[in-house]
């Protein structure tokens, strides 16, 4: 018998599979790599913040500054290599520091004063957002030649398709979340804090620590992010990325993670960002669709994910409950 | 082992702990006892590290401790359990068993020895379950096991039981209490926290009662008996603990026969049933946890759909708890902190919940009217409070229960049903709440009482009815009603022993 | 009142307190004038751009009192100017485009208040669905255009006056008064209470939770309508893109401010409308007060950090110790036993 705590995880994959064969029936172009290192690359930076608001849901928090912050630091690379003469690695690590150090001090926050995330981190996306138009008001071109370097690495796959410097790094970012979340003492800190933060506590886990720790991860995964966006469109604008934050929880929550917290993968959630994109693609293959068809797609996939979970959840509970009988 | 000695521990405006001493020897279970408030949580509190006291000293082994945190009184070797279980229902049993001390090889959990040292550490509790799957998924007597597993894996010395037992069923309880004697066996300290005095004599081996914050007695079990323990509680005689109810047992007496249930209930749930209520008549329900003795009552009250209901004018609509209540019906639940209170609304609201939902929302009751009726319970049932306005959350359990049968006692309904009335509750608002449906009978109301404790449906029903394996398999009336009886009725069988 | 006032008394002081912070950096902030039949002045201005907001924070103070959350409200606010502005082009004149905006407002939170009362999911991935969708069913419904619109009648309601005071912040007090009074004369109060507390526990003592909790919803649903007339009415025209964006945030932001704790029971409508004025004067203040504009959303989120740390449970408790160790340096026990 299939451990039950999968079931959404199979739900996930399951979907996006039929979803790749309504597309590959449609349009049999879409299964070539090409098409492939595109997902990957335009997505790159949706599924690497995605993997951060994982694990901060997870912990059943919730972290709206992430879209602020990406924007910031696209702009923040972007005034640095033009006013400064550091490499763009130096940068890059400043950023880090910066956005990892802003989770991380709403992480203590909510804490300390006891405050909900949801609260704690919209104050953040003003003020990230607000640090980003105190930079600059405009789009800021970067022409840095490391940079347009790194724009331009890629790996030719087998098909002519491109995999991106950005794309593997998402991937890595997965991989990495996944261990993290799955395999390590923070990992089980942070379903434990899903579970239940009285019981949490009780059986050892150090709250404020791995509160911290979970939205510095957050704020770090943002951070990288913001770097990838910024090498993805080579510039930095305070007005990018608005609303992120809100496509990543849907990717989460599609991805199979339940949003009051305890329960999910970080995997589930790279499969949710890729129906996400899977889903533009057909669009813009489709080429008579509206943009707006978009929105209206992937809110209705939300709604199909959450009132599969609810029943899946409804069965399993009955299962147990025939069980016991 | 364990020993105390003149514990203090102050809160504003009380003396928690007052010069409290207790000791515990390896190897034997010694009960703690006491009234809601007598101080057995605050001093487990300072034992677990929760609270610092503010004089005395605790020392383990002859060596002075002060825990500051549960985790800092874990690795000293005291570990506890709790009523709610302390673990996480959404990690796997063994996450659950090694959190914290998780088998890693370069900062990686390595899962397949995690699963088993998990297995390792179940092996001597006889407990063989797949620790791979989510501790939610198995019944609370083994989430109890597991988290006895964790406790005593990690600290070794001390097991602190606090009320283990409140949600499991007399098999169950059973299985426990054999954990818990070969624990004992193995030369560890356990104290054993309850409210039902006859697990203490069943288990323990000494027993301490503390009242008000001080210590009162501590004395070897079989040095005391059941009513003497009861006294040392109280501080007090007690009149009778249960009203002297065996001469209304010899006869059965005809009632007018009020309400008539058919068909309740539905296959794999429980019954179906048929149930008849007469005017003034207490209907006793028992059975063990899980029986489907609850769900005879929600099926009753509308919670589930399924069966009709008549009374002498014709049918009535009962299939959602509007219907039951505007059919003059009232159910008290068995949880009656996840199902009865509004915590954080006043005890004057709480009483005027039911009724101002029954007149709707456009005809909202006068405050003056709600102050008035609140008073007249936190009076007639003996509520503590210090005012009406405080928030129910913050009264102790017997008086939220109280609260709970004001808010119904206001609906005046023809019918109440009690889900274990008494259950968590001390032995005083337990006497007045058995007192307090005596007097409610009186009046010409139809109660029927669910009851895991046996002296009280004896003490308080004109019939018992016997609910095992999701059917009604007995009616006891009239001298029947015994204890003998009941466990018969729900025994037979049903070999006691074969669990999990 | 005494009562309600006290109970105001922190969102009452914050108010003031962010008023004098304005007035010191821009003396003119006070002044109030009548010019051609209508007021005007920063603080009447406030009160005419604080409307949606207001309005808005109005219906979600319900939702959240139900431990609830309603994250697509800005949406509904964009699906229902679009509906008004589609609605007078189209000829159904002003009480017909009303109407429309209004029934669009009701069935939106029919929907959410569906899925979280029937259907069961949590409220925020309930309400994220029509936050998602909805955007893109008000392009549907303008075909990606800004949807332009000549009707005096309803272009009066975004930025006319009655009496001399602006319609919207007409519109958004007495909405305010009248969800306060339905909450208050009535027993609907207590009830949303005890379901955002308990609702088990609510609906076995009768309390019909399910229909309580879409109502909330639809109430919510018609405030946005309310906004996104509104909005519509003073742009003269309906924007799907941009009309109510993020608004939602705002409003949770006004509701917080307002004391209400996002985990459900007690609330005040009263207080989430101080709060939506304290956001709207925060944000109108930096304007006045003459800071370049990049610096307003920094300033802004400093000012509400501040405001929320003051207003947070621990840091009050400590405040409450600390003034109680200042005014009793003796232990607390012996108070007791000296008090006659």
């Amino acid at each position: 018998m299939t451990n039950p705590r999968l079931l959404p995880l199979y739900a996930t994959i399951a979907i996006f599979l039929v979803a790749c064969v309504i597309c590959y029936a449609q349009f049999p172009y879409m299964a070539s790599t090409r098409v492939l290192g595109n997902l990957l690359t335009d997505n790159a930076y949706l599924g690497i913040v995605a993997v951060g608001m994982t694990v901060v849901i997870l912990s059943g928090g919730i972290d709206l500054s992430v879209g602020s912050v990406i924007a910031f630091s696209g702009v923040f690379i972007a005034v640095l290599l033009r006013d400064t003469g550091l490499h763009p690695l130096v940068v890059f690590a400043l950023l880090l520091v910066v956005t990892t150090a802003f989770g991380a001090a709403m992480g203590g926050l909510i804490h300390v004063l006891e405050m909900p995330a949801f609260i704690v981190t919209l104050a953040g996306m003003f003020l990230a957002r607000g640090a980003a138009y105190m930079l600059t008001i405009d789009s800021v071109p970067i022409d840095d030649p490391f940079f347009t370097m790194l724009q331009k690495a890629y790996y030719l796959m087998p098909g002519k398709g491109r995999l991106t410097l950005i794309g593997v790094v998402m991937l890595l970012s997965v991989v990495a979340g996944m261990v993290i979340a799955h395999r390590t003492r923070f990992g089980s800190s942070v379903f434990a804090l899903g579970g239940g933060v009285q019981t949490a506590r009780l059986m050892g886990v150090k709250v404020g620590r791995t509160t911290v720790g979970i939205y510095a991860f957050s704020g770090f995964m943002a951070g990288l992010s913001g770097i990838v966006f910024a090498i993805y469109t080579g510039s930095g604008y305070p007005l990018a990325t608005v609303g992120t934050e809100l496509t990543a929880i849907a990717a989460v929550v599609i991805g199979g993670a339940i949003l009051t917290g305890g329960a999910g993968y970080v995997f589930g959630t790279l499969i949710g960002v890729l129906t996400m994109g899977l889903i533009q693609t057909y669009i813009v293959f489709d080429g008579t669709l509206s943009s707006w068809w978009t929105k209206i797609v992937i809110g209705g996939l939300l709604l199909m994910f959450i009132v599969l979970q609810k029943g899946l959840l409804r069965l399993s509970t009955a299962r147990l409950a025939g069980g016991a009988a | 082992m364990l020993t105390i000695r003149s514990l203090t521990k102050r809160f504003p405006g009380t003396l928690a702990l007052d010069d409290v001493r207790f000791d515990l020897r390896a190897g034997e279970v010694h009960a703690l006892l006491g009234e809601n408030g007598a101080g057995k949580s605050t001093l487990i509190k300072c034992l677990t590290g929760a609270y610092r006291p503010d004089g005395g000293e605790i020392r383990l082994d002859g060596a002075k401790i002060a825990p500051r945190s549960t985790s800092e009184a874990q690795e000293l070797g005291i570990g506890t359990v709790y009523q709610e279980v302390n673990l996480l229902p959404n990690l796997t049993v063994a996450q659950n068993l090694c959190f914290g001390r998780e088998p890693r090889r370069a900062g990686m959990i390595r899962t397949r020895a995690m699963t088993r040292a998990a297995q390792d550490m179940l092996d001597p509790y006889g407990l063989d379950i797949d620790v791979t799957r989510d501790l939610g998924h198995y019944s609370v007597a083994i989430r109890q096991i597991v988290a006895i597993a964790r406790a005593v894996a990690l600290s070794g010395k001390v097991l602190i039981l606090d009320e283990p037992t409140a949600s499991l069923d007399a098999r169950e309880v059973k299985m426990l209490f054999d954990v818990v004697r070969g624990l004992k066996a193995r030369g560890l300290g356990i104290v054993f926290v309850s409210h039902f005095l006859d697990q203490v004599f069943d288990l323990s081996d000494r027993v301490t009662v503390l009242r008000n914050g001080r210590h009162i007695v501590t004395e070897d079990i079989a040095a005391l008996d059941r009513l003497s323990l009861i006294e040392h509680m109280l501080g007090h005689a007690l009149e009778t603990e249960v009203a002297d109810h065996a001469t209304s047992h010899d006869a059965v007496i005809a009632r007018p026969e009020m309400l008539t249930f058919r068909g309740m209930g539905r296959a794999g749930v429980v019954g179906p049933f048929d149930l008849d209520v007469g005017q003034g008549e207490v209907v006793g329900l028992a059975g063990l946890l899980g029986s489907g003795r609850t769900e005879s009552a929600e099926y009753l009250f509308g919670l589930r759909s399924g069966g009709t209901a008549e009374d002498i004018k014709g049918p009535i609509p009962i299939d959602t708890p509007r219907k039951a209540i505007a059919a003059g019906f009232g159910f008290a639940p068995e949880d009656r902190k996840t199902d009865g209170i509004v915590a954080e609304l006043s005890v004057r609201e709480n009483i005027a919940l039911a009724l101002q939902a029954r007149r709707g929302w456009a005809r909202p009751m006068p405050r003056a009217e709600q102050q008035r009726l609140a008073r007249m319970y936190i009076e007639r049932l003996d509520i503590r409070t210090s005012d009406a306005e405080k928030a129910v959350g913050d009264l102790s359990g017997g008086n939220q229960q109280k609260v709970v049968l004001a808010r119904w006692l206001a609906m005046n309904p023809r019918f109440l049903i009690l889900d274990e009335p008494t259950r968590g509750i001390d032995v005083g608002a337990h006497a007045e709440i058995l007192r307090l449906i005596h007097e409610l009978v009186g009046e010409g109301m139809s109660l029927l009482v669910i009851s895991s404790e046996l002296d009280e449906l004896i003490a308080v029903a004109d019939r018992v009815i016997v609910v095992r394996d999701r059917a009604h398999v007995a009616e006891l009336t009239g001298a029947e009603i015994r204890a003998d009886t009941i466990v018969r009725a729900i025994a037979r069988h049903d070999e006691i022993g074969e669990v999990a | 009142m005494q009562r309600t006032l006290t109970q105001l008394a922190p969102q009452l002081v914050t108010l003031a307190a962010v008023v004098l912070l304005v007035w010191v950096v821009f003396p003119g902030f006070l002044d109030i004038r009548l010019v051609d039949g209508r007021l005007v002045g920063p603080v009447i201005d406030i009160l005419k751009r604080g409307a949606p907001v207001a309005l808005l924070a109005t219906g979600m103070t319900l939702v959240i009192a139900t431990r609830g959350i309603d994250l697509s409200v800005g949406t509904v606010m964009a699906i229902c100017g679009a509906v008004a502005a589609w609605a007078i082009d189209g000829g159904f004149g002003l009480g017909g485009a009303l109407a429309l905006a209004i029934v669009a407002g009701l069935v939106a939170g029919l929907w959410n208040g569906t899925l979280v009362a029937i259907v069961g999911i949590q409220p925020i991935v309930a309400t994220l669905i029509l936050m998602t969708a909805g955007r893109g069913i008000a392009q549907l419904i303008t075909e990606g255009r800004i949807l332009t619109f000549t009707h005096d009648g309803f272009a009066w309601l975004g930025s006319g006056t009655l009496l001399a005071v602006p319609v919207p912040a007409v519109i958004w007090v007495l909405t305010g008064i009248a969800a306060a009074l339905l909450m208050r004369r009535t027993a609907l109060g207590l009830l949303v209470e005890a379901v955002g507390i308990n609702r088990r526990a609510a609906a076995l003592a009768g309390v019909n939770a399910t229909v309580l909790l879409i109502a909330v919803y639809m109430a919510s649903g018609l405030c946005a309508a309310l906004a996104g007339i509104i909005t519509a009415a003073d742009i003269r025209g309906a924007d799907a893109n941009n009309a109510g964006l993020w608004l939602e945030l705002d409003a949770i932001l006004a509701v917080v401010i307002g004391g209400n704790s996002l985990l459900g029971g007690r609330f005040s409508v009263a207080a989430s409308l101080i709060g939506a004025m304290i956001i709207q004067t925060i944000d109108t203040g930096i304007l006045l007060a003459g800071f370049p504009s990049e610096y307003n959303l920094v300033i802004k989120a400093a000012l509400v950090l501040v405001i929320l740390v003051l207003q947070s449970p621990r840091f009050a408790a400590e405040w409450r110790t600390w003034r109680a160790a200042r005014a009793e340096p003796r232990p607390a026990g012996q108070v007791q036993e000296d008090a006659p």
